[in-house]
């Protein structure tokens, strides 16, 4: 079978000590980062993305793919003994793993987190294998109609199903495409809002702004408030779980799978929506629905199986259409520029060892969590009882470094702490920045395609009407709108959203 | 502003006409071509008159609807924070990494409420160390160690 050829390559890639190294290197970094509360995936990519621009793409790629899952992984570390989500995704985690850490059954909801996100990363690694090569035959035969349309229902799907204000949302996706095509246009070579400023022609770096407006912003914001933290340490022993609890986890992990698998996918999908729709979903069909809340080992099973398998089916739409769903993937397109690959259906075939490599190093990224993270428990409870005060300022610094050595120039620094304060402001006027980003990194492309799509059609706007899956695209995107300001469905999705409250 | 129901709403949606006009314009320069063969100015005005569209609903919205009143703004750690970042950026080519490291990390440290400031130059001598330690010599980034080897 072809899957398994493919597989076999992606394995001798990813299996080179090179390669297995920066895989080790990246779940590591990314773990360490992700345990710290109050800086999510986004700002720790960011972070450390400089760090992987000496290395190989394949190698970097791989890398980045690590500190994503370990800051993942790291994050629900952080959610069951400190009752602090690490990131966004393992809000959920809290709401029974601290439980059953006060419980004293802290080793057993870390080692339900670890099973229950290896098995789900398994599956998805496979699943993301197999949709690769049909989903990316399909794309090659987009035109560009086909490509602005996919682009309009990808960034109007990210904003409905993210939450806050949908007018605003849609606002901060026009600001970032605004922001996006600063620099010199690629087809008159017109420079645009440079303001005559040199460093600008070649647009602004997608580093700096994902800092800024994650890290930096989030920094503030944890300063203003106090802080309260409550750590679950000494109850950490026995990592394992009994039969009894395993004959409840494991159709709970089967279900966090599955719904991981295929909300990750969508649009503005991936590993936050996964996580609380599988806690909604456990909570309803559960016998005891009471016990969730108070430490029901479902309530952290599913969500952990869901969250990772989202995270990483969350790829699939980048690698094979180019198309980044939500922000940790528009920083991955970032990432990949800075490398020289253009994300889309024709790496594939271009660049078969590194696109193989990465869905294998997939897998194996997952099986160094598992194996490291138990046994390195203890390191990270030691770094969270680290405080605050001490910790930002070495995240400063590292930033600091970081966009600095991008191309080194204090302009980039500059940028950086601008964006921060662009960040402070969005957060004091609830604006969500994570559409930003996208629409950030979509920019260039979109305007390109609407350009040539209006070219081939002498002009014509229809022409995203009349080509039958540029029509598709875009109703499905209208009716997406439609449905999200229906009154009812409005509330529901307020609903889902309510347990981050 | 007491005819606005709807503070933070308001504001954004002022943000979002401004940036609009601005981006309408400062585009002006550009030329805007045809619908089939677009200039460099069409796309920009496009998404100008956009977002001025949509500040617009979201301000006249926020007149009708009631919401949160606009917060205090985080003065103190905004200007310490982000002045840290900049210091670092505009300080380390000329003294190098060692010392304005320690800077960084003093001057970033005084932002929070429980500033210590003998356990902020103590973390600002360790982390000084640990940057030149993975950065320097190990990542082997071009940045100078000390003021005297640039």
């Amino acid at each position: 079978m072809e899957l398994f050829s493919h597989l076999a390559l992606g394995f001798s890639v990813a299996l080179s000590a090179v390669n297995l190294l920066y895989a080790l290197v990246g779940v590591l970094l990314g773990t360490l980062i992700g345990v710290l509360p109050g800086i999510g995936p986004v700002a720790t990519i960011a972070m450390l993305l400089p760090t992987t621009y000496a290395l190989q793409p394949v190698s970097a790629l791989i890398m980045l793919a690590g500190i994503y899952y370990g800051a993942q992984y790291g994050g629900s570390t952080t959610a069951i003994l400190v009752n602090m989500p690490g990131e966004a995704s393992s809000v959920v985690t809290c709401l029974d793993g601290h439980q059953m850490a006060r419980k004293g059954q802290a080793g057993a909801a870390l080692a339900t987190a670890a099973m229950a996100s290896f098995f789900a990363g398994t599956v998805a690694t496979i699943l993301v294998a197999a949709v690769s090569v049909p989903l990316s035959e399909l794309a090659l035969k987009f035109g560009p109609a086909e490509y602005f349309s996919l682009m309009v229902l990808g960034l109007i799907g990210a904003v409905v199903l993210a939450h806050g204000s949908l007018l605003k949302a849609i606002a901060m996706i026009l600001l970032g495409l605004l922001l996006g095509i600063v620099g010199t246009d690629v087809n008159s070579g017109a420079a645009r809002f440079t303001f005559g400023i040199p460093e600008l022609t070649d647009g602004i770096g997608v580093v700096g702004v994902a800092m800024g407006l994650f890290g930096f912003a989030e920094i503030i914001a944890n300063l203003e408030s106090k802080e309260t933290r409550e750590i679950v340490t000494s109850k950490v022993k026995g990592l394992w779980i009994n039969r009894e609890q395993f004959r409840k986890v494991w159709p709970a992990i089967l279900r966090g799978t599955g719904l991981g698998s295929v909300l990750g996918v969508l649009p503005g999908g991936g590993a936050m929506l996964s996580a609380f729709a599988s806690y909604t979903i456990e909570k309803k069909i559960s016998k005891h629905p009471e016990e969730f809340g108070k430490g029901a080992i479902q309530g952290v099973a599913g969500p952990e199986a869901a969250n990772n398998a989202g995270a990483q089916t969350s790829f699939i739409p980048l690698l094979t259409l180019g198309i980044p769903e939500n922000a940790v993937m528009a920083l991955m397109v970032g990432a990949m520029t800075i490398h020289n690959i253009q994300p889309g259906p024709q790496v594939m075939t271009s660049n078969p060892g590194l696109f193989w490599g990465l869905i294998a190093s997939m897998w194996i990224g997952n099986l160094i969590l598992v194996i490291l993270n138990l046994p390195l428990i203890g390191i990270w409870i030691k770094l969270l009882t680290v405080p605050y005060r001490v910790l930002y300022p070495a995240i400063l610094l590292f930033c600091a470094i970081g966009v600095y050595t991008v191309n080194n120039t204090s302009f980039d620094v500059m940028t950086t702490a601008f964006f921060g304060l662009i960040g402070v402001i969005f957060a004091k006027l609830e604006c969500e920045p994570a559409p930003l980003l996208l629409g950030f990194v979509l920019g260039p492309m979109m305007e390109e395609n609407l350009r040539r799509a209006l070219l081939l059609s002498r002009g014509d706007p229809t022409v995203f009407f009349t080509r039958p899956i540029s029509a598709g695209l875009l109703i499905a995107a209208v009716l997406l709108v439609l449905i999200i300001a229906l009154p009812k469905m409005r509330k529901r999705r307020d609903e889902a959203f309510q347990e981050e409250a | 502003m007491a005819f606005v129901r709807h503070q933070k709403d308001f504001v954004a949606g002022l943000m979002f006409i401004a940036i609009g006009i601005a981006a309408i314009v400062i585009s002006s320069n550009y030329p805007l071509g045809t619908a089939a063969r677009m200039g460099p100015g069409y796309f920009p005005r496009v998404l100008g008159i956009l977002l001025i569209v949509l500040g617009a609903i979201l301000s006249l919205r926020a007149l009708r609807f009631d919401g949160p009143r606009l917060p205090a703004w985080p003065w103190r750690p905004t200007a310490v924070v982000l002045g840290s970042v900049v210091l670092f950026g505009s300080i380390v080519q000329t003294i190098g990494v060692a010392f304005s490291t320690v800077i960084l990390i003093a001057v970033a440290s005084s932002a929070s409420r429980e500033f210590r400031p003998k356990e902020a130059l103590i973390s600002g001598v360790f982390l000084s160390a640990l940057a030149v330690g993975v950065f320097v010599i190990g990542l082997k980034l071009q940045l100078p160690i000390w003021p005297w080897t640039r």
